[in-house]
């Protein structure tokens, strides 16, 4: 996992990413103004809880919601040099499952109930591969299913998703995502649904097949562990926006939002001494239709009022450099905070 | 040592299965397969495990919903094993239950109210203040507006509705609250709200908890004793700091070192000391012979396959607790994961 | 698998046999209880003692209740005799009986009408099934675009107008105001199928506009679900078309309720489609119905009730197996 030389741009990157979709009730602002960039072989890993999001980002970047009347999407993406915002569905669609592949968090519903898992594979990899036909197709989906650690793939080839376990499931998923050698493989909570020594082995094995094919991968995941395992550089998203980005170590380290303090805080965790009480973030996540006057996270945020009312008129913008931050606070205010009231309890 | 609340001893539960034109019973799910276990008055008993292993049909034994299929429980002296429907119903009082899903487990045609109030009237629990006022109190107390009894579950988050079910559970002031995965389908920072809430309520009322999770940092968190379950069997049971800093079953061992740790520092050292089990879990309609764990076990040896361990305690070992392994580890003991490195590490 | 379709088989046996005994208790056990007496249905009120009492032993209604049953099951299965006196007249398995009114065999008489409610079932079904599906599909495919609201209307309209308003307004406006279709009876197909299916044609698409209004709701209902679900997700993120995201994974999962419905309602319609054969003059089982009630023939009403009940009993027994084939959820558990 070396970081490519500076001189090469990188292979995915996301400028001012926004998503809406037209409701009901109102315009749901699901992502605002999003930036990031992914280099080839790196992994970023988005971290969120549920509605911030993190998971309508990777549906854009597939360009899933083009299939879906009321969404809009704008920005830009650019993924090896091409935009795919302004891309023809068409285009897009060549590319999805070729160059980026994605896979889901409950992989069974995710596999059709009345397809042979095999044939599902077939199917993935001869839409990119037309001349293919079907024998070669079959090996090809046999091979991926024995290198994502299958026993017996021939034979596991004809069953159906509901006869394999949930590992062996999520390993066939992700066969059928690498089939045809995606240079970006999007993982949206791939390990959530799953027991934890099974959730090791998935991870393990996501680690070993990104080694092994050099892609670049997006881990979206509500588990801070999960991102400290994998991820080279990290994205903490809130009601639709980054408002924190920065690699891993320096992230979990130096956390510089307080809601990744919150989150920091609301974990148990198994390699520190166990905490008389957890801090959890006070109150519930915003609504996407009608979020908060200025800063978002203002109402749960203990600290809002520390730095004059900016945090209840003015939406902070993301700054600084490779750990960026969006916080009204001014950084030694900020720091200050971290060293003396947050640090001592997490 | 406190008085037990509840034992259990050598509690079966198996579903039988049917096969066939005439639906013989072909063999059965050994879901909770033989369980000695006490639950302490005014501890919180944490159960984990992974998916299968019975610890939620141990929970559903434990208030009786399921009435096991063998062995005996007995409440507060009171044998209740077998009791009846209408036998069970002054208990239910003692003993409640809150749901791992706040969605499925609140009528969504009742208002919040009458859902809390229901346990109320259902036993003819007098409320001198009126149950209007009764209902609105519990709200409070598990930190929901009070004015909102009149709501319908669909207009709360996922934590509030959480906390419904705690009220509910809450009403009738039990003993014993049986806690199924209450906060797996919460969002983190809701996660550790819903944490704190049940031990305020703990102390405020003096419950006891059995506190059913896959999630081993929750339940080391809340817990004061841990039972580790494998295929309808406790494996390993101790004192959670026992337990967690020298856990003896090769399975709690491979679990504890499967979770993943929110630390990029220690990232490769976490990986190099996982233990990585191969393949699944075996299933509980045919368990393995012997120790259950054998054919996962990177310590397994002959014996294990012919003999099943008891749950027993070591006396060689000072750090030692009931533990169900022939060959249990050992403080130190370098595991032979699958990436075996110096122990200078 | 085996077991499964031996299980189902038997079921089957057990519920006809059910719906035999109630259907006979209800013609044929009611009436005693309350004092009317088939055998006066049968011959009429003036007839005098003796030919009454003659009937009953020739009909055998002066058994007990379960002895008679006894003898009609019998009949059924491998048929039964008959006797008045001297002569003797076999009736052939399956037995229904003679008729009250025409004192021929039930039996036969059924099964001519058979072709004609087979004529229209089978035609209207192939019908309805192309537009209903489609419509549903399309109206799924473009929510609450104008074609999604224009089909719904005309759905809801077809669901709630009886047959006898659609099937007179049909004809008034096909055959005597735009004179597109000429005025006739039933032709049977091996006779003509060219006027066969002329003459067909306005009963099959007014009860098809019926039922395709019914099944236009259930796919788009069931398109909409399955549009809704994560392996269509997934299918379009492998880089699918969209029509073989629509046309091979939507559909596969979006029509397989439809089996059910379209297996007990085509069930239900073999056992004669009443208001439609009625409205158009069709002599098939429903009109044959409708007749044996007016004129009290009993064995006439049971045969086909019997007839009706085997249809819904056997179509219901294919679903199931065509349920094991589709779903292999089904299959292999």
């Amino acid at each position: 996992m070396s970081v490519n030389s500076a001189t090469d741009r990188p292979f995915l990157e996301v400028k001012d990413l926004t998503v809406r979709f037209e409701t009901d009730d109102g315009i749901v602002q699901a992502v605002s103004g999003s930036n990031f960039s992914l280099r080839a072989g790196q992994t970023l890993g988005i971290v969120g809880e549920s509605g911030s999001g993190k998971s309508v980002t990777s549906l854009a970047l597939l360009g899933l919601h083009r299939t879906r009347s009321n969404a809009k999407v704008s920005g830009e993406i650019w993924l090896d040099e091409k935009e795919l915002v302004t891309a023809t569905d068409e285009e897009v669609r060549k590319l999805r499952g070729g160059k980026m592949a994605m896979i889901f968090q409950d992989p069974l519903s995710a596999m059709h109930p009345y397809f042979t898992v095999g044939s599902q594979i077939v199917e993935a990899y001869r839409v990119h591969h037309p001349s293919a036909n079907k024998k070669v197709a079959r090996e090809r989906a046999i091979d991926m299913l024995a290198r994502v650690g299958i026993p017996q793939p021939e034979r596991r080839f004809h069953d159906y998703a509901h006869q394999f376990s949930g590992g062996m499931r999520q390993r066939a998923m992700i066969a059928m995502a690498l089939v045809n050698d995606p240079k970006l493989l999007i993982a949206d909570e791939p390990t959530t649904a799953l027991d934890v020594t099974v959730q090791a082995q998935i991870l393990d094995l996501i680690r070993d097949l990104q080694e092994e094919f050099g892609s670049a991968v997006i881990m979206i995941t509500h588990d801070l562990g999960v991102v400290a395992e994998l991820a080279d550089e990290v994205l903490v998203m809130y009601g639709g926006k980054v408002i924190e980005r920065g690699p891993t170590i320096d992230l979990f380290q130096r956390p510089q939002h307080p809601y990744t303090w919150g989150l920091l805080g609301s974990m148990p965790r198994l390699d520190r001494e166990v905490r008389d009480r957890l801090n959890p973030v006070k109150g519930s996540p915003p609504s996407l239709i009608n979020l908060p006057d200025g800063c978002a996270f203002h109402p749960r945020c203990p600290y809002a009022g520390r730095n004059g009312d900016r945090s209840f008129k003015e939406v902070p913008v993301l700054i600084g450099g490779a750990h960026s931050v969006a916080c009204h606070l001014p950084p030694d205010l900020r720091n200050k905070i971290f060293q003396e009231e947050v640090a001592p309890n997490l | 040592m406190s008085e037990n609340l509840l034992e259990a001893t050598g509690v079966q539960k198996h579903f039988p299965i049917t096969k066939g034109l005439f639906r013989r019973q072909v063999g059965s799910v050994r879901a909770v397969d033989g369980i000695d276990l006490d639950v302490r008055s005014g501890e919180t008993l944490g159960l984990v495990g992974e998916s299968g292993c019975g610890k939620s049909t141990l929970g559903r034994l434990f208030t009786r919903i399921l009435e096991p299929t063998a062995g005996k429980i007995v409440f507060e002296g009171q044998d209740i094993t077998h009791k009846s429907v209408t036998q069970m119903r002054p208990l239910r009082r003692d003993v409640q239950m809150i749901f791992q899903d706040p969605y499925s487990s609140l009528n969504p045609r009742h208002t919040v109210g009458s859902i809390i109030a229901a346990p109320l009237q259902i036993q003819n629990i007098p409320t001198p203040q009126g149950l209007k006022k009764a209902v609105q109190e519990l709200l409070e107390l598990v930190g929901l507006n009070p004015e909102h009894y009149n709501r319908y579950p669909h207009e709360f988050s996922g934590g509030q509705r959480q906390r419904i079910g705690i009220a509910r559970a809450l009403a009738l002031r039990p003993k014993l609250i049986i806690a199924d995965e209450p906060v797996s389908a919460l969002d983190v920072s809701i996660q550790a709200q819903v944490v704190n809430l049940l031990e305020d309520l703990q102390n405020e009322f003096d419950l006891t908890y059995v506190f059913i999770a896959h999630d081993l940092s929750v339940v080391r968190h809340i817990s004061d004793r841990v039972a580790v379950m494998y295929l309808g069997k406790v494996v390993e049971i101790a004192d959670r700091d026992d337990l967690y800093k020298n856990p003896r079953h090769p399975y709690t061992v491979a679990l504890m070192s499967a979770v993943p740790v929110p630390d990029p520092v220690r990232r490769d050292r976490a990986q190099r000391e996982r233990v990585l089990l191969t393949g699944d879990v075996p299933s509980p309609i045919n368990p393995p012979s012997g120790c259950r764990f054998r054919t996962r076990c990177w310590k397994a040896q002959d014996i294990c396959a012919t003999e099943e361990p008891p749950l027993v305690t070591r006396l060689e070992d000072p750090q030692s607790h009931l533990t169900a392994c022939h060959f249990p580890v050992v403080s130190d003991e370098v595991v032979a994961g699958r990436r075996p490195q110096p122990a200078s590490a | 698998m085996l077991a499964y379709i031996i299980r189902r088989l038997i079921n089957a046996v057990i519920t006809l046999l059910v719906v035999t005994l109630v259907t006979f208790g209800i013609f044929f056990g009611v009436p005693k209880i309350t004092g009317s007496d088939p055998a006066l249905l049968y011959i009429g009120k003036t007839a005098d003692a003796a030919s009454i009492e003659g009937i009953r032993t020739k009909m055998g209604l002066a058994d007990p209740i379960l002895v008679q049953y006894g003898k009609f099951l019998k009949g059924l299965v491998v048929g039964r005799d008959y006797s008045s006196g001297p002569d003797v007249i076999h009736c052939p398995a399956p037995c229904l009986g003679y008729s009250f009114k025409t004192d021929r065999l039930v039996t036969p008489t059924l099964l001519a009408d058979i072709p004609v409610t087979l004529s229209l079932a089978i035609g209207a079904a192939i019908l309805w099934l192309i537009i209903g599906i489609s419509a549903g599909v399309i109206s799924a495919l473009r929510r609450g675009t104008l074609i999604d609201r224009a089909v719904m209307t005309g759905a809801l309209a077809g669901v709630s107008l009886p047959i006898y308003f659609t099937g007179l307004l049909a004809s008034a406006i096909f055959i005597y105001w735009l004179e597109w279709l000429p005025q006739g009876q039933y032709v049977p197909f091996t006779e003509n199928p060219g006027e066969w299916f002329v003459q067909m044609l306005l009963p099959w698409i007014t009860l098809a506009f019926l039922f395709a209004a019914t099944y236009a709701r259930l796919t788009r209902a069931n398109m909409l679900e399955t549009l809704g679900e994560d392996y269509i997700r997934t299918a379009r993120a492998k880089g699918l078309r969209e029509r073989t995201v629509i046309g091979k994974h939507g559909l596969r999962s979006g029509l397989t309720p439809i089996v059910t419905v379209f297996g007990l309602d085509l069930g239900a319609l073999l056992g004669g489609a009443v208001l439609t054969e009625s409205v158009f003059n069709l002599r098939g089982l429903g009109y044959q119905a409708l007749d044996a009630i007016r004129a009290n023939d009993l064995p006439v009403i049971l045969g086909v009730t019997l007839i009706a009940a085997f249809f819904i009993v056997f179509a219901n027994l294919l679903v199931d197996l065509v349920y094991g084939v589709i779903d292999p959820r089904v299959r292999l558990s």
